[in-house]
């Protein structure tokens, strides 16, 4: 095994990408990511691959359309109001059904809100970010270890599907050092793309890669069929971490650096004989029903820890049906809720079932 | 010998323009620019949005739609996908290009970016039926302009060739007509020129077509060729606003 190395978590993303076989990067400069660009910047022109400061977000998403429409694996990373302006392009490469690689590091807002960590993008991406239906698959790492593994992970994932991954992490996570290997990382090679615009070299009919369809009866089926692929995403790819939900009362819902924090409460909270679980999401999209419809069935109560004003309860509650009560501990704003936050929380939700 | 032909690298089917309109002149010239070089099988297109939002259905190459003015973004994703092998051209007209593009325009060219860029300026939006352009004349009615563009409202027409010649970056611009026999010939060479500057590694290339509209102008087609001498290029002079590679030679 290869020694790890301390790194933080954006470097973590970079690194792990270009161990994906990612050569191409486009990004624009803006807090609290710009150690990825910074990386790219360095890292790329030694071997051979791209790395572009592009004129506006908007165009480094759409010279990520280009490379993917070429077939080759490619990412931009950004933060929250950035990440806005490149809704345009993720509705654009859903629609041409190009796979990409998007990192949202995200902050605090909304409009140019703060620069301190936040989950408030959460409706964002999991709702797709731009118009039309469409989804990303969404990854919530909340470890540097696991920023380097769903980056390889979010590569594969889009180049298996022909759509885009993302890296849905906050500003914690892209700040904080830890150990982390990256020689160890397993990565697949991506797949033939025999839909890729390079050129027919007059051998082949010519490839389109386009989001028009003026039918609608064409345009509605088009919609049909990624639909159709979601579903087998939904039922082959969500990912999810339990710990201590098998008699768990109280389940507590949470990803990322909130995972984390919830975590320590959790442990706090068994030594006062209550049991509390946590099921932590790693895919927000497909978001992990299963684990959450399982656990309803013993657990009295839920509550969801999130950086914002309270987004993935909704998923929380869809799972469950609301058959049980979901209780909201939340920060915002930049803010991140304290262990004792947290505890509270329980306490407080266990008085009510007790 | 063959008196008339279709372009290889043009698709043999019917084009969906207005009677009248230039782009099918200029669709031509590209595809035989290409049939000629013999680029086609590693050339890629980029479509954008606007009238010839369809030119991935005419062009026998590889294609791409782009979302409305960042063609040359996409451009720039796909030449540095693979620069040895990609020949990458994008079709563009003036509202995609000079207004909701122009910073992707202006910075591929400040980059000089190896690709080609074929400008269609016909002083209109004619895909949405005909609204003010940032290249529509003062005084020029349109849909959104219906009292005649007002400067003081609106501003003047952007020349793009003039103003990207100040830039340092591009390598060549040029603006040419197809309004007659002699001028299609002077725009074919241009265009030539383009993609040849590309396969040389000279990089970023601009022919402006300055180009016609009967149906948004309210005009029959030859009263449009008419009004691209009489009003359009008073105000857009043909030329060459930038050849670096000759103006470095002159140096020398």
């Amino acid at each position: 095994m290869a020694d790890k190395i301390l790194m933080k978590g954006n470097e973590a993303i970079a690194a792990a990408a270009i161990k994906a076989g990612c050569m191409h990067y486009f990004g624009y400069p803006i807090t609290p990511q710009t150690e990825i660009a910074a990386y790219m910047a360095k890292v790329m022109p030694k071997i051979g691959g791209t790395f572009l400061q592009a004129e506006s977000e908007i165009a480094a998403i759409n010279m990520v359309y280009g490379v993917a429409s070429a077939g080759k694996r490619v990412m931009t990373s950004s933060s929250s109001p950035g990440v806005s302006l490149k809704g345009e392009g993720l509705s654009y490469l859903a629609g041409s059904d190009l796979p990409a690689l998007i990192v949202n590091v995200q902050r605090g807002g909304p409009g140019l809100g703060g620069i301190q960590p936040s989950q408030s993008d959460y409706f964002q991406a999991t709702r797709g970010g731009g118009h039309g239906d469409y989804h990303m698959i969404v990854l919530a790492p909340a470890s540097v270890q696991e920023m380097a593994e769903l980056t390889v992970k979010g590569f594969e994932l889009a180049d298996t599907y022909r759509m885009t991954a993302m890296i849905l992490a906050d500003g914690t996570m892209g700040q904080m050092m830890e150990p982390v290997s990256i020689d160890d990382l397993k990565v697949n090679p991506a797949p033939e793309k025999p839909w890729a615009t390079t050129g027919t070299q007059l051998s082949r009919e010519h490839n389109i890669v386009n989001s028009l369809s003026l039918v609608p009866e064409e345009l509605e089926q088009l919609n049909f069929k990624r639909y159709e692929r979601y579903q087998v995403i939904e039922e082959n790819e969500t990912r999810y971490e339990e710990y201590k939900v098998d008699d768990a009362d109280i389940v507590i819902a949470a990803f990322g650096i909130a995972a984390r924090v919830s975590k320590n409460a959790v442990d706090e909270a068994r030594k006062l004989g209550i049991k509390v679980g946590l099921i932590r999401p790693i895919t927000l999209w497909p978001f992990p029903k299963a684990p959450f419809k399982k656990a309803a069935e013993h657990a009295k109560a839920f509550i969801s820890v999130e950086l914002n004003m309270g987004q993935m309860i909704e998923d929380v509650q869809l799972a469950i049906e609301s058959k049980r009560p979901v209780t909201l501990c939340n920060r915002a704003g930049g803010m991140i809720p304290d262990p004792d936050q947290v505890l509270s929380a329980i306490k407080e939700v266990n008085g009510g079932i007790a | 010998m063959a008196v008339y032909e279709k372009p290889h690298a043009l698709i043999d089917v019917p084009l969906h323009y207005c009677p009248g309109c230039t782009h099918g002149i200029v669709h031509r010239l590209v595809a035989e620019v290409i049939d000629e070089l013999g680029i086609e099988g590693k050339t890629i297109g980029i479509a954008p949005v606007g009238c010839s939002v369809m030119a991935y259905n005419y062009f026998n190459c590889d294609m791409i739609e782009a979302a409305h003015g960042r063609a040359p973004a996409v451009a720039t994703g796909v030449k540095r996908a693979d620069p040895e092998n990609h020949i990458v051209f994008t079709y563009q007209g003036d509202g995609d290009l000079a207004s909701i593009g122009m910073a992707e325009t202006v910075h591929a060219a400040a980059r000089n970016e190896n690709i080609t860029v074929i400008f269609i300026n016909n002083a209109i939006y004619g895909m949405t039926g005909g609204q003010m352009a940032p290249t529509s004349l003062v005084g020029q009615v349109t849909q959104t302009s219906p009292y005649g563009r007002d400067p003081k409202a609106c501003g003047y027409p952007i020349k793009v060739c003039e103003m990207l010649s100040e830039l340092v970056g591009p390598e060549y611009l040029e603006r040419v007509t197809v309004n007659n026999v002699k001028n299609i010939r002077n725009a074919k060479k241009a265009i030539k020129k383009a993609f040849q500057n590309q396969i040389d590694g000279k990089g970023f290339s601009l022919v402006e077509v300055v180009s016609s509209c009967p149906t948004n102008w309210g005009m029959t087609p030859k009263q449009a060729l008419d009004w691209i001498e009489s009003d359009m290029l008073p105000y857009y002079p043909l030329g060459v606003y930038k050849d670096r590679s000759a103006e470095e030679k002159e140096a020398e």
